[in-house]
């Protein structure tokens, strides 16, 4: 049918699809000057970026396993680059990054390191292996490397934790920008959001999901990097922002030494909005102690190489040569947004700070601050808020206070760029919120559906009760999802970094392990995952409830803790317990050799 | 020592080598983040740990993968494991 025509001809499909949403921008613009509302260019936005993902959903549609559970395996390296980026960029590091380094600078650059490097163990330990396994899944790798249901339902647990922490997270970011932007209120955004991404995965699992992933990195590389060119332009700062804001980042850390870095009294912060939070930070020195930053990188980096969504993607090229190809130019694609992040801080920052510039609201009087059009805007919508603590009538830097989502969807605003940039910016945070959500709810339905259904409950189940299974399962995993994220306990950018470190608890050197020590065995995997995932989370209550901590572990960092439990208590259960028979020798031999036939059959 | 042997040993190495170059980038430089600032090497003009956290260590991580997946080809290729007909 359309499949195999479909393969060859992505580069032309893609492509025209491309074009066709530049052309959509420009008839956006041409409307705005036409006198088109900047309400309705943000419901147009949103609404046909999403309904272009679930025709690509409702065309991907497949009653075929291997379709359904890894795209078929013939996904190409480049596109599969793509739709790994989408799947990883997640409204965390579309909406909530750039604002994380505007506040603390240095510190939080730390995830952009971590957030990376970590795709270096993805494909040197781990992807190119897995591919050669040809699981569907990572619980069907850990449940057939070390045999037995325990091991299995031990994965599936810790995928679970790990993916419905980051799964919440993305479901209340596509709420958010649905309710600002189609101008709905927060809790029916959330099914609004639910919707859409059932639309992309319900039909066509893997296949379904890989096609808009791609078409939505796309719109959302489009969405970021428009803006930070354009205001970089605009502003003087130089034509390619990330070669040339050296002069910018001085100038930033001038003023800084200017307005200086005042502290708030506790009393004068109880009456900043919750969720606001102000520059506090130096911009670009170090601000924190070596080992804040590592530890926070080396948690997001093993993060990365454990959690099923990413690792599962790499399921789907047609060899391990290609897996760990797609492996590069996953982050080759990452790399686009994430080196353009801390420049979109800087020119946000700059824009604001800056005097001189007609933009820069810092120094001048509060009431003519605050009777700015898109400061009654963005303090009406919550995200925004000004307060004359010191008295003076003038604003200080310490007292303009700014939501972390609101840097990156109110900067071409403030920036004096046309509607019709805050409309793509809308619509790029969708499609980052989105196509994450989609990855994760199918993680962990496909786990359910394949580990715990299939390979436990009922062995005996036909394909098609099997695919239904993992319908109904999708459905109600998403469902779950939006109704926790509905009441909005924790923030994106903070339950996203606990999935990073419940993954890396749990899995991170099972999975490894698994590959790389041969003597590794089911009873040490079982302690490994399950003590691993248990200290963690411990730890994380502890700190949370106001413990001390120790090493300087953080509730951000509690992955060390797990970890270090995970692997002290794998290596000695193994040790203690029977080697692994021959048979699970041989595998592990046979996994280690890229050529050949897959460790799993192709219909399993 | 077998050929299967020979070629994981080969493997391994190269892992150890992608490692030590990755923590280097990733960890090792970050001990050194007041040094970095404080360096007159300042590249397109930004701090040094500036640059490493925003740019640098990134596009090293880039280039260690495809060099790193050019070296395990060539590792396939030397003992005959290379994938027939896949791209």
């Amino acid at each position: 049918m359309i499949k195999g025509k479909f393969i060859d001809n992505l580069p032309k499909v893609y492509g025209i699809y491309t074009g066709g949403f530049l052309v959509f921008i420009i008839l956006m613009a041409i409307a705005e000057q036409a006198g088109m509302s900047a309400k309705l260019i943000g419901i147009f936005f949103v609404a046909f970026t999403v309904s272009i993902y679930a025709i690509i959903g409702y065309l991907s549609r497949t009653l075929q396993l291997d379709a359904y559970y890894v795209a078929g395996r013939q996904v190409p390296t480049v596109f599969n680059g793509m739709a790994t980026a989408a799947d990883w960029m997640s409204g965390a590091s579309f909406v909530a990054m750039a604002g994380g380094i505007y506040f603390k600078g240095y510190g939080y650059m730390a995830l952009l390191v971590g957030w990376t490097g970590g795709y270096v163990l993805v494909a040197s330990l781990l992807a190119p292996y897995l591919r050669k396994f040809g699981c569907y899944t990572v619980p069907d790798f850990i449940g057939t490397r070390y045999g037995g249901n325990l091991a299995r339902v031990s994965a599936v647990i810790v995928l679970t934790v790990a993916s419905f922490t980051y799964v919440t997270a993305q479901i209340n970011a596509t709420g958010t920008i649905a309710s600002v932007a189609l101008d709905i209120p927060f809790k029916l955004a959330v099914y609004v959001g639910l919707a859409s991404i059932l639309l992309c995965s319900m039909l066509g699992g893997m296949r379904a999901v890989t096609w808009t992933q791609v078409a939505q990195y796309i719109v959302l590389i489009i969405a970021y990097l428009l803006p930070v060119f354009w205001i970089s332009n605009k502003m003087g700062a130089g034509v390619f922002p990330h070669l040339m804001l050296a002069d910018e980042v001085a100038r930033i850390a001038e003023l800084e030494g200017q307005f200086g870095f005042t502290k708030n009294s506790a009393a004068d912060l109880a009456t900043v909005p919750k969720g606001l939070a102000g520059i506090t930070k130096a911009h670009s020195s170090v601000n924190t102690t070596p080992w804040k930053f590592i530890s926070l990188a080396v948690c997001m980096m093993a993060g990365t190489a454990s959690l099923p969504h990413v690792m599962m993607r790499y399921f789907t090229t047609p060899s391990v040569k290609t897996a760990r190809r797609s492996v590069g130019w996953s982050l080759f694609f990452i790399f686009l947004l994430y080196s353009s992040a801390p420049m979109l801080a800087t020119l946000s920052k700059l824009s604001l700070m800056d005097p001189t510039l007609s933009t820069g609201i810092i120094g001048k009087s509060i009431a003519d601050v605050q009777n700015i059009d898109w400061y009654q805007n963005w303090n009406q919508a919550n995200l925004m808020f000004v307060s004359d603590f010191n008295g003076n009538g003038t604003l200080e830097l310490n007292e303009f206070f700014m939501g972390g989502k609101a840097v990156v969807l109110a900067t071409p605003e403030i920036a004096g760029l046309p509607y019709v940039i805050s409309g793509l910016v809308a619509a790029g945070g969708m499609a980052a919120a989105m196509s994450t959500a989609d990855g994760l709810v199918l993680a962990i339905a496909n786990a359910l559906s394949h580990d715990l259904y299939y390979k436990i409950i009922d062995p005996k189940a036909e394909t098609a009760k099997r695919l239904i299974v993992a319908r109904v399962l999708l459905f109600i995993i998403g469902f779950a999802g939006a109704s926790i994220a509905a009441l909005e306990i924790q923030g994106i950018l903070g339950s996203v970094i606990w999935a990073f470190d419940f993954a890396m608890s749990g899995l991170f050197f099972p999975l490894v392990l698994g590959v790389w020590w041969k003597r590794a065995n089911a009873p040490g995997a079982v302690a490994g995952m399950l003590l691993g995932l248990i200290s963690g989370t411990a730890y994380l209550i502890w700190v949370r409830n106001g413990g001390a901590g120790f090493w300087g572990v953080t509730q951000l960092t509690f992955g060390i803790v797990g970890s270090a439990v995970s692997l002290v208590s794998m290596v000695v259960v193994s040790l203690m317990t029977k080697a692994p028979d021959a048979a699970t020798q041989r595998m592990v031999d046979e996994v280690r050799i890229p050529s050949g036939k897959t460790v799993l059959g192709k219909q399993h | 020592m077998s050929k299967q042997e020979k070629h994981w040993e080969k493997t391994r190495n190269l892992l150890f080598v992608t490692l030590a170059i990755w923590f280097v980038f990733s960890i090792g430089i970050f001990f050194f983040g007041a040094e970095m600032e404080a360096s007159s090497f300042r590249p397109l003009g930004y701090p040094l740990s500036y640059y490493m956290t925003c740019q640098g260590s990134l596009g090293i991580f880039v280039i260690l993968i495809f060099w790193f997946a050019n070296q395990q080809e060539k590792i396939d290729a030397e003992f005959g494991y290379t994938e027939k007909g896949d791209d």
